[in-house]
């Protein structure tokens, strides 16, 4: 990995700290983006540590209404990651959770608030942090072909996550970015959402699977497994041979580790 | 109050999936609205600072509303207007009869008005024998079809020409059969020669309000077919039907708010029409009504002040969230089951139909954001979908499986050895019946997932989870290091 500024010393006081949250969907379905992430993140100058007891944001929780719940699996994480200068997740949609909702979810615990703000202010998705904290404008990756590339709705618009991951691909050799016609336009995940209205959420991801076969990029790149595995299972099922992957595996150059998300053509799934 | 089909939501997206021509209608919002609205907003550089005078203005006048409401209601006494306050939709009918009886009238024109449609106005008036025409053609046009509006600013947007033809056919007797209305000019120049007769026979002409000017009592509209200034000025009663939070504190605010609205609904600088209605008729003027009356209308909103809902209040009725909302855009308007839809109906709705009956629609939404990125008056529409979802899981009104489905998902995350365990054990149990294929076409209680799109299975050959992984990897280190 090159940057423009050397930034091991960002901190001031040796290699920033960075807590790994994997997210529940990287943990269970696609480790290797966990490890493309520490990849990522050492070769930026960080030290990376896993707390292993994290499981969740408490996302899916929050967003039924069911704030107590919510509040059970976040509270333990705000002292887990309360030692590190950094929490860093390959995801724009957990990283949104802690940023933008945990001060909201625990608005009405004043005790809680330093705390939360604290872990709030340092939590960032990988892709911005590694361009925006890190100041990291370019990696050593190379990846043949053309992709294209959705933006997820939470990284976009809750933490302005637009140019970062063009920018690290547009440096990834061999690589040719091909934009979709509506690339900011939700799949129709929407974590419940696509299991709650399966109807309109399939309508929403084939409009998306249209865009992107239009494209004619032979892989489908985004930043959050939600989406990815929403739009790979898609993809799938209409027998689409367009690969998926998380865009870190290919900051990362780790495309190798891994079959892409979900099967390849012409295998019936089970 | 109108009836809802809100509880069937489901039905109704299923429906609205399968209607090909409404399909098609939906096709047109991005060319229709979305370019046009970016356009406009990209010419005007100072939108961003206008937005937040416009927020401001509204935030202000909702924590003042009694104020402004009272200082309103003295300034149309003033300038000889009548101000008749009503609770609820039943009190706002029967104040439009009572005003139509006085006046022994037989006709009523109509402006475009959503809360006429929130107070099922026409249906009402219809039964008690008083002919009822819509202006506005969209609204024409579905009164002739029978139908609720599907869009808060472009009611027919669902229907395609060809249909409105065969309405025109149908309904207006007397006329070439053979005439051609294949060019909307045509459909325009028929329903124009059409209206222009009611015009001229209209007793009572109720519009609906953009805007209540408190300084000045004066009641806004903004048309773009002009037919809301014949309404109000040719029919010799005029009825302003307005809810409560229309109320602004000046003429200089309503200025500043117009300049966000039209661009941010059709991408319009301004709307063709911007009428100001200030009293009856005077002495002097050469037309205008003899008398004017205006329906301030609760009917659950001041409910809304001083809960997590009151930001609704600043709603403008623009449509921009609708018009860039993906679940609009897949459904169409008439699968929200009542008067709003999109996530302004989304939100508003519960409000003022309850959250029992309207309980799906919060639940309708991705959180993708868009509507709030595009929402003037920057009403954080995800926010408070988000609080009506708590609402129904504190009233035991989301469905037993999710709950219970939460409640389990939560009890494992909170705890972390078990965790551990039951992902490992789950991710290694999809892996082996993807036998290798790396996905999965079904799987048990994951239905609606699998309905529309196959389940990757968890990655490699074993199943095995990145803690998993990661702790063999510091295992490895360790014994390295040793």
């Amino acid at each position: 990995m090159t940057s423009s500024t050397p930034n091991a010393d960002i901190s001031g006081a040796g290699k920033p700290r960075v807590g790994l949250f994997v997210t529940c969907l990287v943990d269970m379905f696609r480790p290797t983006v966990g490890f493309s992430a520490v990849k990522l993140l050492e070769e930026a100058g960080c030290e990376v540590d896993v707390p292993m007891d994290q499981t969740c944001c408490g996302q899916p929780a929050f967003n039924s209404g069911d704030k107590a719940s919510a509040k059970k699996v976040a509270r333990p994480l705000i002292d887990m990651f309360a030692d590190y200068d950094y929490v860093v997740a390959p995801s724009g949609s957990c990283a949104g959770m802690i940023k933008k909702h945990f001060p909201e979810l625990f608005a009405d615990e004043p005790a809680m608030l330093d705390q939360v703000n604290a872990l709030s202010a340092k939590t960032h998705e990988l892709v911005s942090f590694l361009t925006d904290v890190m100041k990291i404008d370019a990696v050593a990756a190379s990846f043949e072909g053309k992709v294209t590339y959705h933006d997820s709705c939470s990284g976009l618009r809750e933490l302005g996550v637009k140019q970062q991951p063009r920018k690290l691909l547009n440096s990834v050799q061999g690589l040719e970015i091909s934009e979709l016609s509506e690339p900011e336009s939700c799949c129709g995940f929407g974590g419940t959402f696509c299991v709650k209205y399966p109807e309109i959420s399939g309508k929403m991801v084939g409009e998306k699977t249209d865009d992107i076969k239009s494209t004619g990029a032979k892989t489908l790149l985004a930043g959050d497994m939600g989406c990815l595995m929403n739009m790979a299972g898609k993809l799938a099922r209409e027998g689409s041979d367009i690969e998926v992957r998380h865009v870190a595996e290919v900051l990362a150059d780790m495309t190798m580790e891994a079959a892409p998300i979900a099967g390849k053509k012409g295998e019936q799934a089970s | 109050m109108n009836v809802s089909t809100s509880p069937k939501f489901k039905e109704n997206v299923h429906g609205a999936l399968r209607d090909e021509s409404l399909q098609r209608a939906l096709g047109r919002l991005k060319t229709g609205f979305r370019d046009k609205r970016l356009a406009a907003i990209n010419n005007l550089p100072e939108f961003e600072a206008l937005r937040d005078q416009a927020c401001d203005i509204k935030n202000h006048t909702l924590e003042n509303l009694d104020h402004y409401l009272l200082k309103f209601e003295e300034n149309v006494k003033a300038n000889g207007g009548h101000v008749h306050w009503c609770a609820d939709a039943a009190e706002a009918r029967e104040t439009v009869l009572r005003i139509c009886r006085d006046k022994d009238a037989k006709s009523v024109l109509k402006g475009k008005s959503m809360i006429s449609e929130e107070i099922g106005l026409n249906d009402f008036l219809e039964k008690e024998d008083l002919k009822v025409v819509e202006t506005d053609l969209g609204e024409y046009i579905i009164q002739l079809r029978h139908e609720p509006p599907s869009h808060i600013i472009a009611p027919a947007i669902h229907v395609h020409k060809e249909q409105v033809a065969d309405s025109f056919r149908e309904t207006h007797k007397g006329r070439d059969p053979n005439r051609s209305l294949a060019e909307p000019r045509e459909l325009l120049d028929e329903a124009r020669e059409v209206m222009r007769e009611h015009f001229f026979a209209a007793d009572i002409g109720i519009t609906g309000a953009n805007f209540l000017i408190a300084e000045t009592g004066t009641s806004v509209i903004v048309t773009n077919e002009g037919n809301g200034d014949l309404t109000q000025t040719l029919s010799r009663v005029h009825i302003a039907i307005a809810s409560l939070e229309k109320v602004v504190p000046t003429l200089e605010d309503a200025s500043s708010i117009l300049r966000v609205l039209a661009r941010s609904a059709t991408g319009q600088e301004m709307s063709s029409y911007t009428t100001f209605s200030t009293g009856p008729r005077r002495e002097d003027d050469l037309d205008g009504p003899q008398e004017y009356h205006v329906i301030l209308l609760d009917n659950g909103r001041s409910n809304m002040l001083g809960t997590e809902f009151q930001d609704m209040l600043r709603c403008i009725r623009c449509a921009a969230c609708m018009n860039h909302c993906p679940v609009y855009g897949a459904v169409g308007g008439h699968a929200y089951g009542w008067v709003y839809p999109g996530p302004m109906g989304s939100v508003l709705t519960p409000s003022l139909i309850g959250v029992d009956e309207a309980g799906h629609l919060p639940n309708a939404s991705t959180f993708c954001g868009k509507c709030e990125e595009v929402c003037p008056m920057r009403i954080p529409l995800p926010k408070m979908m988000r609080h009506w979802r708590e609402r129904e899981f504190e009233k035991h009104l989301s469905p037993a499986s999710m709950r219970f489905g939460i409640k389990a998902w939560a009890f494992l995350a909170s705890r972390p050895r078990l965790y551990r365990t039951a992902t490992g054990l789950a991710a290694k149990v999809m892996n082996k019946m993807a036998g290798g294929r790396g996905r999965l076409a079904k799987l048990p209680l994951a239905g609606g997932w699998t309905q529309i799109r196959d389940l990757p299975a968890p990655q490699g050959q074993n199943g095995k989870t990145f803690k998993e992984l990661w702790a063999e990897k510091q295992a490895q280190k360790a014994r390295g290091s040793k």
